[in-house]
């Protein structure tokens, strides 16, 4: 410090304010810092402000879009995906094959069933089944006095419950002494005990399925919708016996039919090999021939959430070209008023050098310039697009789920642009000729 | 040489000549021919000199105040400043010797217009990598100098051009060059105005800066010590004399 105060050690000033040169500077230690290119950087944005942030709009705009529809995509697909777990996670359906000969329908009856035997026997055969239910199901009217409603009826066996990853919002499920002995106990859906008691509680009371009253023992716990847009909530569930015996009457060749099988595999078995040796149980049981088709059908309803999952990634590959179009256009943006800015301070540019800056300061100047602008952009465009999706989705009552990773991502990118675009530009300033620049009107 | 008597090449002084020209060239090629902006000249300026470049537009004194500069590069010759030969370096390292040893003072000012005086004067330190506290002090002891220690913050536009002369004239300083290179500095100014800037060049000088200012006008150039003329690109007359005291003539001592 001692070499910036030579005032006092300079030989007999005159006058105090004297025109003395200054001592020289100790040698030079490094050019222009990061920081402060940085911040001349800055200062020339913050000079005409307006245009930075007219400029900065195509990627403001771009970014926000992103956030939002990523968050809404991610939204949609986690809600796709719950509902898909409502269904009941490693569950395979199955049903009784639709047997077409020669294209005449040979029907049911000429094709041996699926039974609730073959349900019992399937965990004992196949070691990966956790539990398999029997059930039969049909549209039937559930009445509580004056009220009356369509629903389905499934007759089944408790370990259905466990296979759909059913809960009981209240009472019970009904209990293996209760399937076994054909009690006359439901558990209703949500829908239903909606629609026949309205804001009392059902548990405790009677309902009528043709006519014959039931207790009812529990309400289900709400899943909504199911991919297919049905709702899960419009269901009465009784056991499979009672059902036989009380509602769905049947003739003695189907006295022990069911109309599908829930199959629940073990977590970490393959679903595709535990199909496969259902396939073959069923070829042995209905001794079919070698040349005949399957009698049964088998629904694997993980395959449908991967279907759903494709699908919202197809869109996340449409949204990512529409980022990319925008940025690009951002970024066309940036590189135009980096033209028109070193343009306009070709003179500026011809003084810095003829002070001292090095053409990779000017270059370094321009380009964080570039890319300031640019991340300022992304920026606003990260706080708005938050915003917007939170917006939606308290307003609107979309489900958004903001991806940390996206944003991150998107920051980067419009970073990334702001350098690529600001480069030529940069360049361009850097080449000058000082003399050439100091002399431009 | 061969126009030159003896007498104005005098023999180096001990520490050696601060500019030291053989045969310094600038052409640019025109059409068929060549424009020689600067043809042959050989000259020395000792450290200390106040010398004044004079000449009809045209002759060539920009061009020679250039590539004293290190703006620009000879096509043939050679140019030492202060001893190291610099004709022939990289864009960068030209650079870095204008931040080093050169101040320049231009005709039309050129201020950053948004920028307050500070500012102005502290912005060829930026390039020497000097920290910002460094930068504010030495700006603040450069604009004191040229007497502009009351207007720090004021920007271009609030000054009167003798005052914006100053504060490029403080920009030049800041970097403590050992030449100070000045093209038409009262061009822009009026005749009393352009009277105090010269009496603040000759105060600089006297205090050991060495001073090149290109000039048309002879009123100007008799406050130097020493006029090279110019005409069609070569040096045809190199004159010694005692100054005239600017300072006197305005009849009250620099402030
Ligand atoms: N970049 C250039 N290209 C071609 N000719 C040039 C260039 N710069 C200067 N000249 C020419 O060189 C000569 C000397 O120019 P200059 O040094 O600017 O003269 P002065 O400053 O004495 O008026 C002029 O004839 C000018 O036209
Ligand atoms: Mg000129």
């Amino acid at each position: 410090m001692n070499e910036l105060s030579p005032a006092k050690a300079a030989p007999a000033p005159a006058t105090e304010a004297l025109p003395q040169p200054l001592p020289p500077l100790p040698p030079a230690r490094s050019g222009l810092s990061l920081g402060e290119a940085a911040f001349a950087a800055l200062s020339a944005l913050a000079a005409n402000k307006l245009r930075a942030a007219l400029t900065s709009l195509g990627i403001f705009i771009g970014v926000a879009a992103v956030i939002v529809t990523v968050a809404v995509g991610a939204g949609a697909r986690q809600q796709v995906l719950s509902q898909i777990q409502s269904l009941g996670a490693n569950l395979l359906l199955v049903w009784g094959a639709n047997v077409r000969l020669g294209g005449v329908s040979l029907g049911a009856g000429q094709r041996p069933n699926m039974s609730w035997d073959d349900a019992q026997a399937i965990p004992r055969e196949i070691p990966s089944v956790e539990v398999a239910a029997g059930t039969i199901r049909q549209q039937m009217q559930v009445v509580n006095g004056n009220q009356n409603w369509s629903t389905w009826v499934n007759g089944t066996d408790p370990a259905w419950f466990v296979a759909h990853e059913w809960q009981v919002a209240e009472g019970r499920f009904f209990t293996e002494e209760e399937a076994a002995g054909g009690r006359k106990v439901v558990l209703i859906g949500q829908t239903v005990a909606e629609n026949l008691f309205g804001d009392e509680n059902p548990v405790g009371r009677e309902v009528r399925v043709r006519a014959t009253p039931f207790e009812v023992i529990g309400v289900l716990g709400r899943k909504g919708q199911n991919p297919m847009g049905q709702d899960q909530d419009d269901v009465v569930v009784m056991p499979y016996w009672t059902a036989r015996r009380s509602v769905m009457g049947a003739s003695r060749a189907f006295a022990r039919a069911v109309g599908s099988i829930s199959v629940k595999v073990h977590e970490g078995e393959s679903m595709a090999d535990v199909e496969e040796q259902l396939r073959q149980f069923f070829r042995q049981r209905h001794r079919v021939a070698a040349n005949e088709p399957d009698t049964v059908n088998i629904r694997n309803l993980s395959e449908i959430a991967a279907t759903r999952d494709a699908s919202a990634r197809t869109l996340s590959l449409l949204l990512a070209a529409v980022a990319a179009v925008s940025l690009l256009v951002g970024g066309i943006g940036v590189m135009n008023i980096m033209l028109v800015s070193v343009t306009e301070r070709t003179r500026e540019i011809g003084l810095r050098l003829a002070v001292g800056a090095r053409r990779r300061d000017i270059l370094r100047q321009f380009l964080l310039e570039a890319v300031l602008l640019a991340l300022l952009g992304g920026a606003a465009g990260v706080l708005v697009g938050i915003g917007l999706a939170h917006g939606m989705s308290a307003w609107g009552g979309w489900p958004v789920l903001i991806q940390w990773d996206a944003v991150g991502l998107a920051v980067a990118v419009s970073g990334l642009t702001g350098l690529f675009f600001g480069y030529w530009p940069a360049r361009r300033a850097a080449k000058l000729d000082p003399i050439v620049a100091l002399r431009h009107e | 040489m061969d126009a030159l008597p003896e007498t104005l090449a005098p023999s180096p002084p001990a520490g050696g000549w601060l500019i030291e020209t053989r045969d310094l060239s600038r052409h640019y090629p025109s059409g068929e021919g060549v424009v020689k902006a600067l043809d042959g000249v050989d000259t020395t300026i000792a450290p200390g000199e106040f010398v004044a470049a004079m000449g009809p537009s045209g002759s060539g004194k920009s061009t020679f105040l250039n590539l004293i500069g290190c703006l620009d590069q000879p096509t043939r010759g050679t140019y030492r400043l202060a001893g190291e030969d610099v004709s022939r370096l990289p864009p960068d390292r030209l650079a870095e010797l204008r931040g080093r040893k050169i101040g320049f003072v231009f005709q039309s000012f050129h201020l950053l217009p948004r920028s307050d005086a500070l500012t102005n004067v502290a912005m060829p330190l930026m390039y020497r990598g000097v920290p910002r506290r460094i930068r504010r002090d030495r700006a603040v002891m450069a604009l004191e100098r040229v007497g502009l220690g009351q207007r720090i913050h004021h920007t271009p536009s609030q000054l009167s051009g003798g005052q914006q002369q100053r504060v490029a004239i403080a920009r030049a300083l800041a970097t403590g060059p050992e030449l100070l290179l000045a093209d038409e500095p009262t061009g822009a100014l009026d005749s009393r105005t352009g009277l105090e800037i010269m009496a603040l060049f000759q105060a600089l000088n006297r205090a050991g800066v060495s001073i090149l200012c290109v000039t048309h006008d002879a009123d100007v150039a008799a406050f130097a010590g020493r006029t090279l003329r110019f005409r069609d690109g070569k040096l045809f007359e190199d004159t010694r004399y005692p100054p005239v005291d600017a300072a006197a003539m305005l009849g009250v001592p620099f402030a």
